[in-house]
């Protein structure tokens, strides 16, 4: 397990708990007392740790490496019965943006989502789960897929930004994300989008558009990364907590600014700690939200669609 | 290059915007160095006569090349900023956000108007860039929507001329979701078959590129002006080595496939009334 630098008390107490297991097996103490009071601490530091998050904190939560990822999900949600599909049919098969069909208890949709890998390896491979123009056009092939025989889009949102490379830009990274946007605001099927980890700026809403957009507590999402908004308005580094409090990215502020359409709580201590806990969650909120779509008519579908995005913004007449 | 083009002195502008006043009496070009006077430079379009280097103008300036003698119709002029998020970073946005209005006489980084080219009626929306980087918040999304109704409704061909360096980050979100706006109005415009040309102006990158400045039914660019999503700095940082010349220039932009055509602005106006044409007859 990997611990964040605010999760060192948990750590330091897991510890004496497996220390404490560990001498109760090995013979004639009696540790149950012991053990008892090191899970009730272990549960009440949970709380205090984990109720209290700073946004900063959060970022990290989202950035967790053992994090539940977007195979993560698809293979819990359809309990394997995913099959992945590749490719833009242009240029090639981005690693980053995964899709396929998969069924949810017997009804079939169409998973696209940005893929993060966990070894040094899996990252290089999944670009980090920042796509290339060909990852969106792979998603929008397959979401005009979905629309063509009427099933669901399930989009699982997870990516430090779009890859912002010279061959991204040669082949046109903003029109590929500027197409799905206007393709996905028209898409006559239900959308229902969850940040799962990272929502950063285009590279996130390039496939982001959708009926329900929800945000899982410990996720983040906005215009840019606290890192890179310290950077070019704090001229340094150093101020990522102080933006990421500025930026107003988490799931609570999105939602008090009506920016998202639902919060899916995660257990204490997060989605690496109680992985399944989330699972039945993220599946529940997907199956309500679908259910609730599939109530209306295409066109009142878009309607709507079409009308909550427009309403979005603050300003003075 | 001999090209001379006297734009008459609009006599009616129908805003109450302040004529901005020029620093000196001489324009060196940043490019080539050749010094002309502003009121050549003025009578140019703004563009270098030696090099064709196009100095960046805002909506002031395109309303005065492309409307009939200048006169137009501004939508939603009194449209202003809120400051959703109370951001402050080294400064309150709202501070900034009055600095700005003061020292640019603009309410905020976009302009909308309606007119007519030569004759034929369009609606232009005009980025600022010298508000705050032409960045888009509320306002810019706003008004860029509520400009793509008016074309809708009054069946107007519709164009934006884009000059931002992309989302406004002071409205952190808010600003992220305009580009679900107005890619949604688009549609809706589109659906009513009104044609939408995008004129991508130095700078045009971020949030700008990645929704309504890629989505024209025409994409136009001006000559060399910087177009790409992500910036010649962080791409550089991205591949860790020098860009290739003319990287994300309109020129490799149009070479890779984005734009329709590249025009330069002394024919500007004639070729979109062209257009226009083309698409009503
Ligand atoms: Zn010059």
């Amino acid at each position: 397990m990997n611990y964040l630098d605010f999760e060192k008390p948990i750590e330091d107490l897991i510890e004496k708990l497996d220390q404490a297991i560990q001498l109760g097996k090995e013979g004639d103490v009696d540790v149950s007392t012991t053990l008892e009071g090191l899970e009730k601490k272990i549960k009440k530091t949970r709380k205090e740790i984990y109720e209290n998050l700073s946004p900063w904190q959060k970022v990290q939560m989202s950035r967790h490496p053992q994090r539940p990822y977007t195979l993560d999900y698809i293979n819990e949600l359809t309990k394997g019965d995913f099959v992945e599909l590749h490719g833009d049919r242009n240029v090639k098969d981005d690693k980053a943006m995964v899709g396929g069909w998969g069924t949810i208890d017997g009804e079939t949709v169409m998973f696209i989502g940005q893929q993060k890998g966990r070894n040094t390896k899996q990252r290089q491979y999944r670009n980090f789960g920042m796509a290339n123009p060909e990852g969106y056009r792979k998603a929008l092939r397959l979401m005009k897929m979905a629309e063509k025989f009427g099933k669901p889009v399930v989009s699982l949102i997870d990516t430090p930004g779009a890859f912002p490379g010279l061959e991204a830009e040669e082949r046109g990274q903003g029109e590929a994300i500027a197409r799905n946007l206007i393709e996905m605001t028209k898409l006559k099927v239900p959308i229902i989008c969850v940040i799962i980890g990272e929502g950063a700026s285009g590279g996130a809403l390039g496939i982001g558009i959708g009926d329900k957009v929800l945000m899982m507590e410990n996720s983040w999402y906005s215009v840019i990364s606290p890192e890179n908004c310290s950077t070019i308005l704090w001229k340094s580094w150093e101020f990522k907590e102080k933006a990421a409090t500025a930026l107003k990215l988490t799931s609570e502020d999105m939602m008090k600014n009506k920016l998202i359409d639902g919060v899916i709580k995660e257990p204490l201590g997060g989605a690496h700690t109680f992985p399944n806990q989330c699972y039945k969650n993220v599946k529940k909120a997907i199956k309500d939200s679908i259910a609730e779509c599939q109530s209306l008519t295409a066109e009142k579908l878009v309607k709507i669609r079409m009308d909550k995005f427009s309403n979005m913004g603050v300003y003075n007449e | 290059m001999g090209w001379f083009k006297r734009i008459k002195k609009g006599v009616t502008t129908e805003t109450n915007q302040k004529k901005e006043t020029p620093e000196g009496l001489w324009y060196k070009c940043p490019k080539c160095k050749t010094v002309i006077t502003t009121d050549e430079h003025h009578n140019q379009l703004y563009v270098c006569y030696n090099c064709n280097h196009h100095h960046r103008i805002n909506s002031k300036e395109y309303f005065e090349i492309l409307f009939d003698k200048n006169k137009f119709t501004e939508l939603n002029p009194s449209m202003t900023s809120k400051d959703p998020l109370q951001f402050e970073d080294r400064k309150k946005y709202t501070e900034r956000l009055i600095d700005i209005q003061k020292k640019t006489g603009l309410k905020d980084a976009v302009t909308t108007a309606y007119g007519t080219i030569n004759k034929q009626n369009a609606v232009i929306a005009c980025f600022n860039f010298n508000f705050i980087g032409g960045s888009m918040g509320s306002v810019v999304g706003e008004k860029i929507a509520r400009a793509i109704d008016y074309a809708k409704e009054t069946k107007t061909p519709f164009i934006i001329i884009s000059k931002s360096g992309g989302a406004r980050m002071m409205e952190a979100s808010f600003s992220l979701m305009q580009l679900a706006k107005t890619s949604a109005k688009l549609a809706q415009l589109s659906n009513e078959g009104v044609p939408y040309f995008s004129i991508l102006t130095d700078p045009t990158t971020g949030g700008i590129t990645a929704s309504f400045a890629m989505l024209g039914d025409l994409n136009i660019g001006e000559p060399n002006a910087l177009i790409g999503f992500a910036g010649p700095r962080v791409v550089k940082e991205t591949i860790g080595k020098d860009l290739p010349k003319g990287f994300q220039t309109a020129e490799f932009v149009q070479e890779h496939g984005f734009l329709d055509m590249i025009v330069d602005r002394k024919n500007l106006k004639e070729k979109i009334a062209q257009l226009i044409r083309m698409y009503k007859s």
